[in-house]
Formats: structure tokens, sequence, C-alpha cells
């Protein structure tokens, strides 16, 4: 087994001097028994029971193998409960600021007033909806939902990647995970206090429920999801399931006197809540995308009418903007009048000048991200590009500039994974989901996902990610 | 539940049922070419038939010209292109049941897309015996589908939408078999117990799986009347028109509904001539316009189930 130590890199699972953490001890141990040829045993058990699920994901730009499996690695990622306790706390005070952040963009503006930020910074954002302007949302609730990225550097260094706040999605992945875990090594459970996930769908539902308009007792919840060929197709589906509410596309809803009906055998049938996994430019062809097929009609009318509620709501991306990003921890203090429990990475805008002429010097070290770019898609890694491609990124960053924010190359922590020539350390992050009520809610755990080829930093299931279950251990 | 997913559900299991029936015609006609008949341009003949049932003879002149053996075996087997073919049923049951995951248990899932990743891996060239066993395969594929179903699915709606969609295609089907078969048997009618008819008549049936059937019920030489009678009013055969029109009525009962009065007024209409007919009646009133109007009523209810459950136009603006 492969047990050597990445020096620069923070190891989960063992310390600078070689020696097992304490929280992944017992699992260590557990390890080092288990008799050779047992972990890749149960990793083919694993693949076959997530491919009869049919739990697969769809890449954007390839044709063939349409349907793929996202990979699953059998090692899980432990955290304790306390250092988990740290992370909810800066988690939950992270999110409550974002949604009072939206909630002041969309009507009085104090923080503008107050020249925390920048009128310009908010307002001329794509991402900010004037329509939005005066809403009332039940709760001043705007993400509802919330997949709040998090890298790890030390061992009691977290950093906030990006706030995803507008239809993250994971979710899935982290309860089959568990589900698939728990099935594989039953006697692990037997030996670790693992806190459980499994009533996530449960939270969502109660969260759902109280983002509906104030005067219904018995909303009618659904799922919207752009349809099946949607890469998060299956998480849609699974998640109506769990939740036992329809899982409707837009053609199967309409708008009548500012009321949302969907299409049922049985006539039509009022929608109260709609949890959407469409974004925003596509919910309703009438105010945003004219020419989309995957929104309702005077959707928009009926949600500023507050006779349906929208989760999240629409107008949230002015807030997990990776420009607007930066502002996140001043939110806190101006908000909350708290101090940030968890750090933003120290971002450079390429909008201002000598942040980019610096960044420009120094390409080959730093991450560079599209401000409005998500899943990975379109971003460089300085460190293990070639001069080729970064030449050729740094040609887009010069013909626009602004659209771009650089990061330092994070020194992302590792995890002990599975891979071919047996377990050795990997690259993870995190995607905690956070969800928003009349409280804020948060389940002990997430989705980690990992880099599986060596050395690499790109944890996304587009770009050859896998994901692990997230444990967190009572200490 | 949601029109669009009882619609999906419906065209899901209208569609394995097509191809089903498509095999059916097509071995049948097969079985047929290999018997004497005594006919000048008997292959184009004999090879309309399968074309008509299906309602695909227009397009397949447009493309292929003349009925020949293998043309149209290919064009209403494997033809992409054809939207009738067994092909293109397979595909379009696998997209509907596709949308519909959560509605439909995993395992007849995995029937249908395995059935539609077999198809897939046909080989290119396929001989007259490759496309027997291709038939067999296609009503086994059906057959498994339908015990999946049966077995795994909560009896709920849904259930009821997918025997909607199987009834009907096969009530449709059954009546236009016996229609079409018909006429191309007419000319063998004056010669009624010879061997000829045996053999026609005979294989007319056994595409229909009523060969064993008749032999118990009538224990006599094979008649048009008795035939028809069979496939058309003995509620106690799988594939005749009373059977299906129980099943049926059945169907839209258990879905109710209030938008689906009209529906279960013409399912009950329609079944009620079924249940009191007589084949006497039909035959002298004609056997090709007693099916011509029992086809016509059929598409008329399959209109009427698409407007009360399944269709999503703005049409019930007004809400109860």
């Amino acid at each position: 087994m492969n047990t050597k130590i990445l020096e620069k890199y923070f190891n989960e699972m063992y310390s600078d001097n070689g020696a097992v953490r304490e929280i992944y001890e017992s699992y260590a141990r557990w390890l080092k028994e288990l008799p050779d040829g047992t972990l890749e045993r149960r990793n083919t058990e694993a693949e076959l029971l997530f491919r009869r699920l049919g739990i697969t994901f769809a890449v954007y730009g390839e044709t063939d193998n349409v349907e793929r499996l996202i990979p699953f690695d059998i090692v899980p990622r432990i955290f304790g409960a306390s250092e988990w306790r740290r992370l909810e706390m800066g988690l939950k005070q992270r999110v409550r600021a974002l949604n009072a952040f939206l909630h002041d963009i969309y009507h009085d503006q104090e923080i503008i007033k107050a020249g925390v930020i920048s009128a310009q910074q908010v307002l001329d954002n794509v991402l900010y909806r004037p329509e939005m302007q005066g809403v009332d949302l039940p709760n001043q609730v705007y993400a509802h939902i919330a997949g709040i990225d998090l890298v790890r550097v030390a061992e009691n260094d977290f950093y906030v990647l990006e706030d995803n706040l507008r239809t993250p999605s994971g979710v899935s992945y982290m309860l089959e995970n568990r589900k698939t875990m728990m099935r594989l090594f039953p006697e692990l459970f037997a030996k670790h206090t693992v806190e459980p996930v499994e009533h996530y769908p449960q939270m969502l539902l109660n969260t759902l429920r109280e983002a509906a308009p104030p005067n219904v007792t018995y909303p009618v919840i659904v799922v919207m999801t752009p349809g099946s060929y949607n890469s998060a197709y299956f998480e849609h589906a699974y998640l109506a399931s769990q939740m036992g509410v329809e899982l409707v596309e837009g053609q199967d809803l309409f708008v009548h006197q500012q009321k949302v009906y969907m299409h049922t055998t049985d006539g039509p049938q009022q929608v109260h809540v709609i949890y959407r996994r469409v974004d925003d430019d596509f919910i309703d062809p009438r105010v945003f995308l004219p020419d989309s097929t995957l929104g309702v009609p005077g959707l928009m009318d009926a949600y500023c009418s507050g006779n349906v509620a929208l989760a999240n709501g629409v107008g949230t991306g002015v807030a997990d903007d990776k420009s607007t990003y930066l502002f996140v921890p001043e939110m806190i203090r101006f908000y909350l009048g708290e101090t940030p429990l968890l750090s933003n990475v120290p971002t450079w805008r390429l909008s201002e000048p000598e942040d980019l002429s610096y960044v420009l010097a120094h390409l080959p070290e730093l991450v560079i991200k599209e401000v409005q770019g998500s899943g990975g898609y379109g971003m460089l890694v300085g460190p293990t590009s070639t001069k080729a491609e970064i030449a050729a990124y740094k040609q887009r960053i010069q013909a626009e500039p602004a659209k771009f924010i650089a990061q330092p190359t994070l020194a992302l922590s590792c995890c002990p994974t599975l891979v071919e020539s047996g377990v050795a350390p990997r690259h993870v992050d995190l995607r905690p989901f956070v969800l928003s009520g009349k409280e804020v809610r948060i389940v002990p755990g997430g989705l980690t996902r990992v880099a599986l080829n060596e050395g690499s930093l790109v944890v996304n299931s587009s770009q050859g990610g896998g994901t692990k279950d997230t444990w967190v251990l009572e200490d | 539940m949601l029109s669009r997913t009882a619609e999906n559900l419906y065209w899901m299991s209208r569609h394995i049922e097509r191809a089903e029936n498509t095999a059916r015609v097509l071995d049948v006609a097969h079985r047929t070419s290999l018997l004497p008949l005594d006919i000048e341009g008997t292959e184009a003949y004999l090879w309309y038939a399968p074309l008509n049932i299906t309602g695909c003879a227009i397009s397949y002149e447009a493309k292929h010209g003349l009925a020949r053996a293998d043309a149209v075996t290919h064009y209403m087997a494997l033809d992409a292109d054809n939207p009738a073919s067994i092909y293109s049923c397979l595909r379009l049951a696998r997209e509907n049941a596709r949308s519909v995951r959560g509605a439909i248990t995993s395992e007849m899932w995995q029937v249908i897309n395995d059935t539609w990743l077999e198809l897939k891996r046909l080989p290119e060239e396929m001989d007259h015996e490759k496309f027997r066993d291709f038939f067999d395969w296609v009503k086994d594929r059906s057959h498994l589908f339908r015990g999946v179903t049966l077995g795994t699915i909560l009896k709920d709606i849904g259930l009821s939408f997918i025997k909607l969609g199987t009834f009907l295609e096969r009530a449709d089907n059954t009546a236009r078999i016996l229609d079409v078969k018909y006429h191309i048997l007419l000319p063998s009618v004056s010669d009624v117990g010879g061997a000829a008819d045996y053999y026609q008549w005979g294989s007319l049936l056994k595409s229909v799986s009523a060969f064993e059937a008749y032999q118990r019920i009538y224990r006599d030489v094979i008649s048009p009347l008795r035939v028809s009678e069979l496939l058309i009013f003995r509620a106690d055969m799988p594939r005749s028109l009373h059977a299906c029109m129980n099943e049926v009525e059945a169907a839209l009962l258990e879905i109710n509904g209030f938008s689906g009065q009209e529906a279960r007024r013409l399912a009950g209409e329609q079944h009620a001539a079924l249940h009191f007919g007589r084949i006497e009646d039909a035959f002298g009133r004609g056997l090709h316009e007693y099916l011509t109007d029992f086809l016509k009523n059929t598409a008329l209810l399959g209109r009427e189930i698409r407007e009360a459950y399944l269709s999503r136009h703005d049409r019930m603006l007004n809400p109860k």
C-alpha cells in the first residue's frame, strides 16, 4: 500500500510525522487489517450498484457515452464532530449574510448607501434582476439551497472557494454514497458513530414548506427540471421521489390569473412551491429569454404577486458571482456585525489594472476563473497547464479582463483514495448543502469531490473528478 | 398524476405492444409466403398485407416501390426512418420510459433499456432465418416487459394508463389484422374446409396466438365466421376486441377523474356492443364495414383519452 505523504499538502489521514491523525485512527486500523484485494472487490461491487441504480450524469460536449457514471471512491473522508461544528457555524453565518445581502439589494440597498460595495458592482451585474426590486419573499430568504465549496489547506484552515446560490447540484451523490457505503461496509458503521445525512430530503421538504406563500397551510410542492437530457436529471428525479412530490417540466405548468397550476389527469392543480432546477434565464419566456421552452409563461408575474414560491429565488446569481464573492466577508460584518468564521481565498480582480498586470506576469502559478463560469469549465490551472494553453488563455484575458478573477493555486488537502496502484493521497474539496427556511439547517457532511488523477487539483466531475462519502464522527 | 407522466406511460406501453404486433404480422407474412397461393403477383399481393395493416403502404411505396419480401421486412422491422417500424417503436418506448423513470420500477426500465441496447447490436445483414428469430425475440421482450410490469409496479392509476395503452393498441391491431387478412383470404372462402383454408386461416390465428384456442373452443374445421367470432366477440380470447375493450373500460373506471366522462361513455358503448353483439350480425353488415367502424370508434376513444387526461393545452384554464 502506498502511504507516501505529499509534503506540500495537508494530508487528512497522516500528520507530518507520518502518524495517523486521531480522527482516522480507527479507520486506519481497520484498513490495515483488511485482507489484500478486499477493497478492490468491494469497489467493483460499488460500481455495479451505481450502474444498476442508473446514477449517471451527462457531460456536455460529449456525444458518445451520453450517460456516464460519476466515479465513486470507497475510502471515506472523515471529519471530527468538533471540527465539523466549527465549519457548520461558519457556513450558517455565511449563508445568513448572503441572504441578507440579497434582501437588501432588492430592497433598500443599505450596503450600497454605506459604501461597502459599489452600486456598479451590484446593479451593472448581468445577474442582478431588476424585476426583483421590491418583491417581498417569505422569511426574506432568496437562496433556500446553497452549496458552499470549501477547501482545506491546513488542520484549521478552510477557505471558501465559491458560493453556489443558483441551482447547486450534487446532493444526491452525498445520499447515494452513504447508502452504498453502508451496504458495502456494514462492519465499519458498526465500529464508528457516523452522524447521519439520510434525512436531507426531509429537511429539504421542510425548508420548501417554510418557503410557501404565508397564507397557504398545505402547500403543494414540486421539483422542476429542464428535462431528462439535463446533466443533473437523475438528481432531480431522485429528490422528487425522496420527498414524495411531483417532478415537473415547464410544459406541465401554466399560469392563470397569477396562479400556477400543473396539468394532472384529474384536471389542473395549484402549485405553491417550485424547487426549480432551471436557471433564471429560462424560467419565463415573457420576462427572460423569449425562446426558452423550459419555462412557464407568466411564472414571474405569479411569483412577484406572491402566489408561488421559487426555490431558489430569482436573482440570487448576483450574490454568488465570483466578483461579488470578494465582498462576502464585508457582508458578514455589515449585516450580522460578526467576524467571518470562514475565510475567502485571496482574489485578484482583473478589472483592476494593478491586479491585472500582476496576474498576467504570474499566470503559471495562478488559477484563473471566469467571473460567471461554473462547473470547472473555462478555467486555467497555471501550474498544470502547458505554455500554449497559458498563452491562449492570456489572449482571452487581455480581450476582456473584467470577465476574469485570479486566485493563488491552493494546496488542497489530500485524502486516501483507492486508485489503480492501491490507496494513495488525492486532492479533495467539500460541498456542504445549507438549507434556509425559517431557520438555517445543514446535515453533517456534504459532497466530497476528489481529483482522481495524481497531482490534479480539479475536482469537477466533468473534468475527471470523483466523489467520496463524507463522515462526521463523534470525537 | 401529472398528465405528462400518464402520457409517457400510455405511449410507452402502446409502443411496446405495437412492436410486438408488428413482429406478429411480419412473422405470419413470412410463414404465409412459404405456402402455395394460386394468384398472379403473389409476392406483392402477400406483402402489401403487412403494410396495409400497419398503415404504412404509401410511405413504403415512396421509398421502395413494389412490395417485396425483403424490402417490406426490413422497412417494417428495422428502418429507423419508418416511424411505425419495430425499431422506431422500441426506441420510442424507451424514450417514453426514460422520461418517467421515477414512475416505473427499475426492473421495468432495465427490460426496456436492455431491449433497446440489444436491438442496436443486431447484425447489419439479416436473412430470413435471422428475422424469424428476431420476431420471436421481439415477442419475448414484450412478454417479459408485461410480466415485469405486472409483477413489480404499484397498482395505482399509473398501471391503469399502461393497460390503457396496451389494450387500445392491441384492439386496434387485432381489428386491422382481421380486416386485411379477411380480404386476402376471401378468394378461398368457397373452399371452406379445404387444406388451403386450413393453412391460411390457421396462420392468421397463429399470428394472434389463437390457433390452439380455436381448436379447443370449436373442435372443428377452421371457418372464417368462427375465426372472426373468436377474434371479435370471445371475451376469453386475450387478443380479441371484446377482451381488449374489457380491459380498456376497466382501466378507465380505475382512472376515473372528472374530465374523463366522455371517454368512459365511449368505451362503455363500444364494450357493450361487443358484449351483446353477434357475429352473424357483423357478417350481415359486412365484416369490413364492421371493422372499419370499430377502428373509427377506437381512434375516437384514443383522441378523447388524450384530450381528457394526457394533453397539456390550456383548455382547462378555469380550474375548479
